[in-house]
């Protein structure tokens, strides 16, 4: 038994370099180990724990990918701890792992993400239609499996707001955070107004409370989704289509006012619109899976919005990180 | 002393996996102030992480189920242990349960004709588990989670239950915990209690549980007078991860083999034709041949071997490997690449496919994976009334994983995610008629909260103590080698003793930094309730000298059909002193044990069992 328990060591040591702080402040903190076959970060912090910072923050729970609890900044890349291999980091450098930007530290690599528990709560809820008269007989909803597959898409969503931490409208901007629902909101409003049952319409919502028309389709928060949800294709742009025709087509208004806001079925947005229809919310393509870096983000483009850079020795973010990390 | 805030609501559920959040939204709906209390935030309960589907008699692809069909099936996978009454109810309740998700908003496959679609799994004789894709928790939990907010429903998250309250009459009102972001104290006063707060896996090296499967509910629910049974029958899934470590233990669905999925060994033969037991032989195919035929038609040859029940499968693997047939790491191979087109793999597997790509490069539409068993679920647990989920402790409801009974010694899959719908709805409604015939102001004892927040907070201020982080390991190591998926009277009795050094070095944790956000603190106040509920499965293994389901001993390796009449239960009586040193631990060593007769069957429903022989 005891052989079995003994973790395959390779050669080499790794360096963590973990922020470690609160909303007063704080730094990074080197930490060496030994190196171990096979880990990904999140195993990295939990030995960090058990044999050197044993009051290390960091949030987890399934370490499976599954419960989008273990967000961070893993050299600068918005990151689940958990499904980041040691051996995907370059070799032989210095590992960074910071809390996420967009939220308060509360500890560490702990961060208040509350405010996207507000924003949940602001969203009109999920009303079904009636049941037909078939329906009430066979016990349940009649629904094709070409029409669940649009709203399902977003129903894969682990809530682990790496979208909404990447996002540029709230990433430096804490300001926008009362006007702002963010990519994880738009895309759940997006299920609930493609669902096959749902009648509710949250259009006007969307434009004037939850700032859609903020979103400026940078695909940043697609490309940092662990569950390669196509956020900006699939959610956001078919969103703001739906808005812009809710708020300046008269015919399409009075037509939705005759026919009472019912929804229409894949088969039927396809036939009458081609950019509603299953094309461009198709493509969740797992051969494809693997998100590219978020180039945009890592480079530094110039729509990474600059603001006044807090006291050095404060921002897990300005201190210490590794070059293209910051800003 | 320390100061606390108090909550006052008419009913408190601790744990937000689905039977908690299904128990509020019920106990809210009959217009009772209630409130959640959860470990983690808010919708990262371990229920996400269920994946093959959930069971249910809907009929939708093979007319012939019924509710007693899955019924007879549950008994017979759980080794006739289950409280039948609990096993009657969870399968005719469970098609209301899943088809009222629907009209919450949850989105499950479809058949062809519009309705849910039902997979096959172990055990169950007819497709019968409604599911999306590979990610049927998640769909489960996002659909209460999104109900609760819709109704409500206040959640109080990322708090550390301790000990539930009892006022002078002994009721169950209230329990004290701890905000884990602030390391605050708070009080929660209630009419009623809704434990619900998961299983125990946390206390094995090898297990598909998250952190905080730290049986935390059987726990409390002991410590407060309520019962525990059958803590001995444990599951080990036959199919974790196995390689890399760092992975081992991750659950890794069964649909896979209900899918087609089959197991082979090192020599590439599908070995689960040489384990095919006595109690499933009739219904099982003895060739290949047969059993490739059922997947696409079930009347066409009997059940592959596969898919017997759990319990089964997870021996044979177990067998395979000691025997020197098993895969590089340790494991067997499961086998779906040669079974399925790759696109079929990735449509219906998608979180398989994915998993075992990022974390162990391997591609499962071209490779075999390698698995073996892992720590998965808790059959015992706290003793229930099966129409209230009342427990014997007054004011206390349990239901999901933390109650027992309903699966006996054995669960089949997707019995779980129908058993925390069917009996957190019932447990909803146990709290709200116990706490709306309660009258008077709930009272509670103050010296009691002190005491639990003075020996919570002791560690703080002691020096050069014991790491909790090791003692952690330790523990997990002991489960692991002698409490495991084959037990034997000798290492019981050894694990009983390294379970009694263990808790006293429990006593001596020191600990530093503050209590904001600490998590050498939370896994400090975790292991009294790991010690306990370990203790309870040691003791439990060591009375049941039989094997019957999840509970295998090497030195009595048949059922006994007078250990297969009785539960063994478990409690601590009235007035045991309190254990000294271990946080907030009363009477760990108190524990008693005893058997009492399993609940007897009704003639109408025996005759099911003799239909079938």
């Amino acid at each position: 038994m005891a052989e079995e328990l003994t973790r395959a060591a390779v050669s080499g040591e790794v360096t963590m370099r973990v922020w470690r702080g609160d909303d007063g402040g704080g730094e990074f903190a080197d930490y060496v180990l030994p190196a171990q076959e096979g880990e990904v970060v999140l195993d990295v912090v939990h030995r960090i724990q058990a044999t050197q910072a044993p009051d290390l923050a960091c949030r987890w729970n399934c370490k499976a990918g599954k419960c989008g609890s273990c967000s961070a900044e893993i050299n600068g890349v918005p990151s689940l701890m958990c499904m980041t291999r040691m051996d995907s980091l370059p070799a032989g450098e210095t590992v960074t792992v910071a809390p996420m930007r967009a939220f308060p530290v509360l500890r560490d690599l702990v961060t208040d993400v509350s405010f996207n528990y507000e924003v949940a709560k602001r969203i009109p809820p999920f009303q079904p239609r009636e049941k037909t008269e078939d329906e009430v007989t066979v016990g349940g909803y009649r629904m094709q499996q070409m029409d669940v597959e649009r709203s399902q898409e977003f129903r894969k969503c682990i809530e682990c707001y790496l979208c909404q931490d990447v996002c540029h409208v709230i990433r430096d901007h804490e300001e926008n955070k009362t006007s702002f629902a963010g990519p994880r909101f738009f895309a759940r409003s997006a299920e609930l107004e493609m669902h096959p049952l749902d009648v509710n319409d949250r259009r006007e919502l969307l434009r004037r409370d939850q700032g859609l028309g903020k979103c400026n389709i940078t695909k940043c928060c697609t490309e940092v989704c662990p569950e390669n949800i196509k956020i900006t294709d699939n959610a956001i742009i078919p969103l703001k289509e739906r808005v812009v025709d809710a708020s300046y087509d008269p015919v399409a208004w009075l037509g939705r006012k005759l026919r009472n806001r019912s929804k229409k079925s894949a088969a039927e947005a396809a036939a009458t619109s081609p950019a509603e229809g299953p094309a461009a919310v198709q493509g969740d393509d797992p051969a494809h899976g693997i998100p590219g870096p978020p180039s945009r983000w890592v480079d530094g483009d110039d729509w990474v919005q600059d603001t006044d850079a807090p006291d050095a020795g404060t921002d897990p973010h300005t201190v210490g990180a590794p070059e293209g990390a910051g800003e | 002393m320390i100061e606390y805030e108090t909550h006052d609501y008419d009913v408190i559920v601790v744990g937000a996996g689905g039977a908690g959040i299904r128990a509020a939204i019920e106990a809210r709906s009959r217009g009772l102030k209630t409130a959640l209390v959860c470990k983690s935030l808010f919708g990262k309960a371990h229920t996400v992480m269920a994946e093959g589907g959930v069971a249910a008699a809907l009929g939708n692809v093979y007319p012939e189920d019924n509710w007693k069909v899955h019924f007879r099936d549950t008994m017979r996978g759980g080794k006739m242990l289950n409280n039948w009454r609990m096993a009657q109810l969870h399968a005719q309740e469970a098609p209301d349960r899943v088809r009222e998700l629907e009209e919450w908003g949850a989105l499950f496959d479809r058949t062809k004709d519009g309705l849910m679609l039902q997979r096959d799994f172990g055990g169950h004789r007819y497709a019968r588990l409604a599911h999306v894709g590979d990610r049927t928790g998640l769909e489960i939990i996002r659909t209460l989670q999104q109900k609760a907010v819709a109704n409500g429903i206040e959640v109080f998250m990322e708090i550390k239950a301790l000990r539930l309250l009892r006022d002078s009459d002994g009721v169950v009102s209230g329990l004290v915990g701890y905000w884990r972001p602030t390391g605050e104290f708070v009080v929660f006063k209630a009419k009623a209690v809704v434990m619900a707060t998961g299983g125990v896996g946390k206390s094995w090296l090898y297990t598909s549980n998250s952190w905080e499967s730290t049986g935390d509910g059987q726990a409390m629910a002991l410590w407060a007078g309520a019962d525990l049974i059958d803590m001995e029958c444990v599951q080990f899934h036959p199919t974790g991860m196995v390689w890399p470590l760092s992975v081992r233990g991750i659950l890794v669905t069964e649909g896979v083999r209900g899918d087609g999925g089959v197991l082979r060994n090192a020599e590439g033969r599908r070995f689960m034709f040489d384990y095919i037991p006595p109690m499933f032989a009739a219904e099982t195919a003895d060739s290949e041949e047969e059993a490739d035929k059922w997947y696409s038609d079930h009347t066409a040859g009997r059940r592959p071997p596969e898919l017997l029940p759990r319990d089964e499968v997870a021996r044979s693997i177990n067998s395979e490997v000691k025997a020197g047939r098993g895969s590089p790491h340790g494991g067997v191979l499961l086998d779906i690449a040669s079974r399925l087109p790759a696109a079929d793999i990735r449509r219906r597997l998608p979180s398989m496919y994915h998993q075992f790509r990022e974390l162990a490069g391997v591609d499962i539409t071209a490779e075999a994976m390698e698995v073996g068993p892992t720590c998965h679920y808790i059959m015992g647990g706290v003793r229930v009334d099966a129409e209230s989920a009342a427990t014997t402790a007054p004011g206390l409801f349990a239901a999901g994983e933390v109650a027992g009974g309903m699966h006996g010694s054995n669960r089949l899959g997707g019995n779980s995610l129908s058993d925390l719908l069917v009996f957190g709805h019932r447990a909803g409604i146990g709290a709200a008629d116990f706490a709306s015939g309660r009258s008077g102001d709930v009272s509670l004892d103050q010296k009691e909260i002190a005491e639990v927040i003075d020996d919570a907070t002791a560690p703080f201020g002691r020096e050069n103590g014991e790491n909790p982080y090791e003692l952690h390991r330790e523990l997990q190591e002991s489960m692991q080698s002698l409490v495991g998926i084959i037990r034997t009277g000798s290492e019981l009795d050894e694990a009983l003793e390294s379970l009694e050094r263990l808790e006293e070095r429990a006593g001596a944790v020191s600990l530093s930094g503050g209590r904001p956000y600490n998590p050498g603190w939370n896994l400090t106040t975790d292991l009294p309730s790991m010690l306990t509920v370990s203790r309870c499965t040691a003791q439990g293994a060591i009375n049941r000298k039989e094997s019957r389901g999840g509970h295998t001993r090497d030195d009595y390796p048949k059922p006994d059909p007078e250990m297969g009449k009785v539960n063994f239960v478990q409690r601590i009586p009235q007035g045991a002193p309190r254990s000294g040193g271990v946080c907030g631990t009363p009477a760990i060593r108190s524990i008693t044990i005893g058997s009492e007769p399993i609940l007897a069957m009704p003639d109408e429903l025996q005759q099911l069992f003799e239909e079938a022989t």
